[in-house]
């Protein structure tokens, strides 16, 4: 559950950025679409608790983020929220099923491997596990930066350009693999995208 | 996962770096503990084998030869002084213990020594087989001797002449026969193969006539003739007294008061034809000059120590800077910064880690080489030894080392701006 009110950011020497307040229950779904520069990867972080508000405020599950300690925004941010980033990062000496791995781990120290095999099943990466992350292909590393923002169960799923290097077939899957995952767990799910044939899956959508 | 799996996956990820940091690591590590090592087991060694002497008389010359040759049987003899000249040292009442030691045979490079019981004694060498020898040409051996020359008891041998093996001369009609085999002492005894004062003379004896064929080390005795009180003298004394014309190498004192040590050198250099040296001087004076070897090279291996702290704080720079985006997303997954700290520190010490085992084995591998080849020269065996304290100070002086340079190097991770890393292409 995410709830954002009056938020805004300024870049050096640009105009503010407003932004129109944010309400998700659990298990719902938001669409951010608009322009570039328009701040959407900026909202993303904010709502991600890497990047303080200039003015307004965030809560997630009820919690304000304002109010809380560094270490407990961090114990959060681990806990609860699920990135998908737009460029992927992974650890690159750890092979997929390590960066997994190494995700499930922080901060509630689990070590499910079902849960991996599984996730890596629905992404197509099962053959792929013991291999090295900068031995993807583009679409492979897509689907692998999914499966780091969902294999531990967050509360809030925040996901840029999901799809923006897969191919039809695996656009609807992922498309799908996302919703599935915010039901079953009960999660928010933010999705930031110019992708047409995501626009049509999703009714909740609000434009920056 | 554990963080610790992580830092040894970052440090295993690129090799080359790891390899030169870690080459300059076991580079110095092995320098440094080889030296300390060879120093510390030398001069060990050389304090134990002087330990039960104060002083040794001998024939005039360098008194470190003297020592040398006399107590720790390395050098060749300066040569010979005369039973006679001796006799009021061996009653002087500021001597405890006076023990005539001669020598200049040798079998297959090991010397034999004519000596008395006595001198065993001081050396707490205890016979492990066989017994003592109790007449002419019985003979027991030293441990490491024993083994080398593959001696049994009842075994019997020809000596040589000279101080090391050559196919010269042999006395060939003075078979030695091995009648007791020490114990182990750790010391030069183990090198030695001893026998009765008579053995030496009457080996010599009868190779010829005349007093030149005492010369019992061939060509190093010359400075032996030049300090004889002169032959007619000499040959005075012969038919009365056959002691009074022996000669032994050398005479090893032990003193009662530590009054000898202040007086009886300076009485004998200043009024006999004999030198008197201390071997506990001598062996500081030339400790003294292998130190400043040892130092010079522990400054070598310090400078190495320096560039490979230099070299793991720059691998580490390059690769937080390398991992920026790696150690935001760590951050993203709810990592504390100083957990991330705790990651590049640990890289750091386990590469110091790895670096001082390896080091550490490869001067230990070092020591052997080098007791190899003191062995087969000298006689020395140095001791393969575990780690020692100095050593795990050594090995805390490069933790620290790590320690420093990491915490340096990653004094980058608190100023990182996750959204702003991780934005990046």
């Amino acid at each position: 559950m995410i709830e954002t009110t009056n938020l805004a950011y300024t870049y050096n020497g640009s105009e503010a950025l407003v932004f129109p307040d944010i309400s998700l229950t659990p298990g719902k779904h938001l669409l951010v679409v608009g322009p570039s520069g328009a701040g959407k990867t900026t909202l993303l972080y904010m709502m991600a608790g890497l990047l303080p508000p200039e003015k307004g405020s965030i809560a997630i599950s009820g919690t304000e983020l304002n109010s809380l300690t560094r270490k407990e925004l961090y114990k959060l941010r681990g806990e609860h929220v699920g990135l998908i980033f737009q460029q992927y990062h992974f650890i690159h000496s750890l092979n997929v099923s390590d960066n997994l791995r190494l995700r499930q781990s922080f901060p509630t120290n689990s070590n499910d491997k079902r849960r991996r095999e599984e996730l890596a099943k629905r992404l197509g990466l099962t053959e792929y596990l013991h291999k090295k992350t900068n031995t993807l292909s583009q679409g492979q590393q897509q689907r692998l930066s999914i499966a780091l923002g969902l294999i531990h169960r967050p509360k809030l799923i925040l996901a840029d350009e999901p799809t923006s290097n897969l191919d039809d077939v695996n656009c609807v899957k992922v498309v799908n693999l996302l919703k599935e995952e915010a039901e079953i767990c009960e999660s928010s799910l933010v999705i930031i995208t110019h992708d047409l044939r995501v626009m049509s899956h999703f009714q909740n959508q609000i434009k920056l | 996962m554990k963080l610790g799996y992580l830092a040894f996956k970052n440090m295993v990820s690129k090799p080359l770096n790891l390899l030169l940091s870690l080459l300059l690591l076991t580079l110095s590590v092995a320098l440094v503990t080889f030296v300390l090592q060879l120093s510390g087991q030398l001069g060990g060694q050389l304090n134990k084998n002087i330990a039960p002497f104060d002083m040794v008389v001998g024939a005039k010359g360098s008194p470190l030869q003297l020592v040398l040759s006399s107590v720790l049987h390395v050098d060749v003899p300066t040569g010979n002084i005369k039973l006679k000249e001796i006799a009021t040292l061996q009653n002087h009442p500021f001597v405890e213990e006076a023990i005539p030691v001669s020598y200049g045979d040798n079998y297959k490079g090991y010397r034999i020594l004519g000596t008395k019981p006595d001198y065993l004694d001081s050396y707490e060498a205890s016979l492990g087989d066989g017994r003592l020898y109790q007449k002419s040409f019985e003979v027991v051996v030293g441990s490491s001797a024993r083994s080398k020359l593959n001696l049994q008891l009842g075994d019997t041998f020809i000596s040589s002449h000279g101080l090391v093996e050559s196919a010269g001369e042999g006395h060939e009609d003075h078979p030695f026969e091995v009648v007791g085999i020490l114990e182990p002492t750790g010391t030069v005894v183990d090198q030695l193969l001893i026998s009765n004062l008579e053995s030496v003379w009457e080996a010599h004896d009868h190779e010829g006539e005349g007093h030149e064929e005492h010369d019992q080390e061939g060509e190093h005795g010359h400075g032996e003739h030049e300090d004889h009180d002169g032959h007619d003298h000499h040959g005075e004394h012969e038919n009365h007294q056959e002691d009074e014309t022996r000669e032994i190498t050398s005479l090893l004192i032990k003193f009662k008061s530590p009054l000898g040590m202040v007086q009886l050198p300076r009485f004998i250099n200043e009024n006999t034809t004999m030198q008197a040296a201390l071997p506990g001087f001598e062996i500081n004076r030339l400790m003294g000059l292998l130190g400043a070897g040892a130092s010079t090279i522990n400054g070598i291996a310090l400078a190495i120590l320096l560039v490979s702290g230099l070299s793991i704080f720059i691998s580490l720079l390059k690769t937080i800077r390398e991992r920026r985006q790696e150690l935001a997303l760590l951050r993203t997954y709810g990592l504390r910064p100083q957990e991330l700290l705790g990651l590049a520190l640990m890289e750091g010490l386990f590469l110091a880690c790895i670096g001082f085992v390896l080091g550490w084995t490869l001067g230990r591998i070092g020591v052997w080489g080098a007791s190899q080849y003191m062995q087969a020269a000298y006689g020395y065996v140095l001791q393969v030894r575990g780690p020692e304290p100095t050593e795990l100070y050594f090995m805390a002086i490069i933790l620290a080392l790590a320690f420093v340079a990491s915490i340096l190097a990653s004094l980058s991770i608190f100023k990182l701006n996750v959204a702003k890393t991780l934005s990046d292409v």
